[in-house]
């Protein structure tokens, strides 16, 4: 034990060895460092929201204050946390890792996107300080393209930017998960969060360039008023949406499919299993990957698309659903016959079962088109996508940014305040967006900046749980921060979990293992020892 | 703050209870599977927590199983399928009569125009218990009508007429909201309908300022815009006779064939050249920038009421 080579964090020091290193250990903590920004930036905004939101009238901001107000917070949120946030930063660090590599396919290309995501968020920050945005995250044309005078091309080129960073991202994943699986590490052994990352990455470097190609479309209309969109120079009032979605849904994949991967790593973990019906797991991320594709019509019900079109996208919506309902079912028979334990990371995987539960079931209440032309653009679509984004996706990214925490800093955090801070955020989080299922279907429009009075005692609860959700994200803020000089040293595998990146030291060294690992079981396997060096 | 609180919308159309029915069952099926997931959670939760003297037991899976939680969840999202299908195409399609209504939409307000003629700004005054059509289009960017105590909403599409029914059932005062986001008054752009007894509805129509209705207002235009000089029967005309012609099929120059409806009339005021009827030249001038939405609206209306007395053999 007393040769270990140095650790990726050790070695050289200074800003040069950082901003120019290709270790996708290095990157990873890159890329926690801008998406951890992004988040609190988005953060800030969804907390002014529900200040302003506290009262019917419009007191705190200006309409067109406000209207920025949102529009910023879901474009930090979706396109700088939410899209790069569990692939970027976990699955850059744990791939290689999980798959007994030394690195990422493409260390350089790797470095590169994340100097693309960097440049693409500060350039959506230039836009909001030279004055913001107001066309909402969604963009809808004719008003972006014609009617909205505010930043719009500056914030849709920063997304059109930090776009080409995600298709690097996942051509960079394809490619490593294909060539650099360690001996022995079949694709049926592979950990269920790497067949997560597998089809996460065929959505990007599938759908990604049709939204790219849709935002240029948008500024090529405002800048040269080349007639796509609006009716008034000749476009089509509603092709955008259907390029947008064509993308946008699809995205929402990218969000969740990763973080379905942490939790089936740390279900595995904390109830001492192998995953119940593995290859189940594994092929319903493929299924959502597909079939995600098909359905964007679902967000144009009332748009004026046809009858049949909406038949058609309804029944396709029906169809995914039924591959998350797989996994679900999976994650609960893997805690029969358990041996469960409730730290930090299990309490989060635990609460996104439940989140993500009401999440998806609301979301066949959309795809049921006599509901939706109700519930449509009204606050039940808003807590239905905050069930999904924020209680399952950041859900799964608290779990796996706890789970990994030891391995990828070295130092354990204060467990109990961990614990007792999970609790909170589920507590805040379903006080803030259960009302809104109600605010929904008493017809409360979304993107309102004032509301008639009788909606105002739902806002207030919203905005009394958003508080208390805020209060646990700050305290994560504070704790895991205050872990890397005052936590206690971890151990390489501080929660007996199974899995290549437990086998070697934490933080890992700079090529990650001593030797190269070659895999003789089977994922999660506890009955026989896992690893056998050569 | 709490003055009005309530937990559910009024209802007050024929749709309404067809539709809270279908939601209420989505609750009843979403509530049952939360509960068995979460109920499951946690009995194994406690009953395998970690503890001295036991240990997991490694299952790989049961195909059964998996047939099982496919199968139910996939037959049960059918069922909802085809109730939700069923009921969207007995609300969305259409019904030929009613009384028609034009609204129009800017930002941030919404123009009504009463089948008598009258018009109003964001209020919409409607009898009780009749067929109401809306024939709707946006001057500027896309809006949304929607009524939640109506169950009803439609985007409102520059360029393109949308069109939504209901009948409304409670005399009552309601919600109008505008639900796709339109700029910076977007949340200001509404009002409300107040659903009235017929005979008040008339009373209240007999109390407006007697305005020029659609028929005469598009007929007037007809004039005014020069449209009869080309437009007249006989064998040197410039253009097609367009009496009977609407809600029948148009044959175009290319051979193609298009329903006479509005839609039809608007584009060939706006842009004549783009589908020409068969047999003529592209001789008509374009009207756009000289005529308005709701004055198109009205020259349609206009135009189909030459089917009944000028209809040809
Ligand atoms: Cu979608
Ligand atoms: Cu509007």
């Amino acid at each position: 034990m007393s040769q270990k080579p140095p650790t990726y964090l050790g070695g050289e020091y200074g800003m040069r060895s950082w901003l120019l290193t290709l270790d996708h250990k290095r990157i990873a903590l890159l890329y926690l460092l801008g998406v951890t920004f992004f988040f609190l930036l988005g953060g800030v905004f969804a907390v002014l929201v529900r200040l302003e939101l506290l009262t019917p009238a419009g007191d705190l901001f200006q309409s067109e204050t406000y209207n920025k107000l949102f529009t910023l917070h879901g474009v930090f949120m979706v396109f700088f946390f939410l899209i790069p946030g569990i692939p970027a930063v976990l699955g850059n660090f744990l791939l290689p890792l999980m798959i007994g590599a030394k690195d990422l396919a493409f260390p350089r290309i790797n470095l590169l996107s994340w100097y693309i995501y960097m440049v693409g968020g500060l350039f959506t920050l230039y836009a909001m300080l030279a004055g913001g945005v107001d066309t909402g995250w969604t963009f809808y044309t004719p008003y972006s393209s014609t009617y909205a005078n505010s930043h719009v091309i500056a914030a849709a080129l920063g997304i059109f930017v930090s776009g080409f960073s995600s298709i690097l991202t996942g051509v960079n994943f394809i490619a490593t998960i294909h060539k650099l699986r360690a001996p022995g590490l079949s694709w049926f052994r592979l950990p269920l969060f790497v067949w997560a990352h597998y089809a996460t990455s065929l959505i990007m470097v599938l759908g990604t360039p049709v939204v790219a190609i849709t935002i240029l479309l948008v500024a090529v209309e405002r800048l040269f008023h080349v007639g796509l969109f609006d009716p008034a120079l000749g476009g089509d009032p509603i092709l955008f949406q259907h390029l947008f979605w064509f993308y946008s849904h699809p995205a929402v994949y990218i969000m969740i499919l990763p973080a379905m991967g942490v939790i089936s790593e740390v279900i595995a973990c904390f109830s001492q299993k192998r995953i119940f019906g593995y290859k189940f797991v594994a092929f319903s991320s493929l299924a959502i990957a597909v079939l995600g594709f098909l359905v964007w019509g679902h967000h144009m019900f009332v748009s004026g698309q046809s009858l049949y079109a909406g038949v058609v996208f309804s029944l396709l919506s029906f169809l995914v659903a039924i591959p998350s309902a797989v996994k679900v079912f999976n994650w609960i028979a893997t805690l029969y016959r358990g041996s469960i334990s409730f730290e930090a990371p299990m309490l989060y995987a635990l609460g996104f079962i439940g989140l993500f539960t009401i999440g998806g079931l609301t979301g066949l209440f959309l795809a049921t088109l006599a509901v939706d032309v109700h519930v449509h653009d009204t606050y039940f679509v808003v807590a239905h996508f905050h069930f999904v984004m924020v209680g399952g996706t950041v859900m799964a990214y608290l779990a796996g940014l706890h789970f990994w925490w030891p391995k990828m800093l070295g130092r354990l955090y204060p467990e109990t305040l961990a614990r007792i801070t999970a609790v909170i955020i589920f507590v805040g989080f379903n006080l803030t967006f259960l009302p809104q299922f109600v605010l929904g279907y008493l017809g409360m429009p979304r993107r309102y900046h004032v509301y008639p009075l009788e909606f105002q005692v739902l806002n207030v609860l919203s905005t009394a749980g958003a508080s208390i959700l805020g209060l646990g994200f700050a305290m994560t803020a504070v704790y895991l921060p205050w872990s890397l000089r005052y936590g206690k040293k971890a151990t390489p595998n501080p929660f007996d979990a199974r899995g290549l990146e437990w086998t070697t030291t934490s933080p890992p060294m700079a090529h990650n293992f001593e030797e190269v690992p070659v895999v003789s079981t089977e994922a999660y396997e506890r009955d026989e020892p896992e690893v056998v060096h050569v | 703050m709490f003055q009005d609180f309530s937990l559910w919308p009024a209802s007050a159309s024929s749709n309404s209870g067809s539709i809270d029915a279908l939601y209420l069952f989505l609750i009843g099926i979403s509530v049952f599977f939360s509960l068995l997931i979460v109920t499951a959670l946690l009995f194994f939760s406690v009953r395998y927590r970690r503890r001295p003297g036991h240990r997991a037991q490694q299952i790989e899976g049961s195909l059964p199983l998996e047939l099982l939680w496919t199968g139910v969840p996939l037959v049960l999202c059918l069922f909802i399928f085809a109730w939700g299908t069923r009921l969207f195409y007995r609300t969305q399609t259409m019904p030929e009569e009613g009384m028609r209504f034009h609204v129009t939409g800017k930002q941030w307000m919404w123009k009504i125009r009463h089948p008598s003629g009258q018009s109003e700004i964001n209020t919409l005054h409607l009898p009780v218990g009749q067929k109401i059509l809306l024939t709707m289009i946006s001057e500027d960017v896309i809006h949304s009508f929607f009524v939640p105590a109506f169950r009803v909403k439609k985007d409102v599409l520059p360029g393109m007429y949308s069109s939504l029914w209901f009948t409304p059932t409670q005399v009552g005062t309601y919600h109008l909201f505008c639900a796709e986001y339109c700029g910076t008054k977007h949340s200001e752009m509404g009002g409300q309908v107040i659903v009235m007894d017929p005979a008040e509805y008339q009373a209240w129509l007999d109390g407006r300022p007697s305005e020029r209705n659609p028929l005469a207002n598009g007929a007037l235009l007809f004039q005014n815009l020069r449209c009869d000089t080309c437009h007249t029967p006989g064998p040197s005309a410039r253009g097609p006779e367009l009496a009977g012609r609407f809600g029948r099929d148009v044959t175009l120059s290319d051979g193609q064939t298009v329903r006479f409806d509005e839609r039809y009339v608007r584009e060939s005021v706006l842009e004549p050249a783009k589908r020409l009827s068969a047999g003529f030249q592209p001789l008509m001038p374009s009207y756009q920038g000289q005529i308005g939405e709701s004055d198109i609206l009205d020259l349609s209306a206009y135009l189909k009421s030459l089917r009944s007395s000028r209809s040809p053999q």
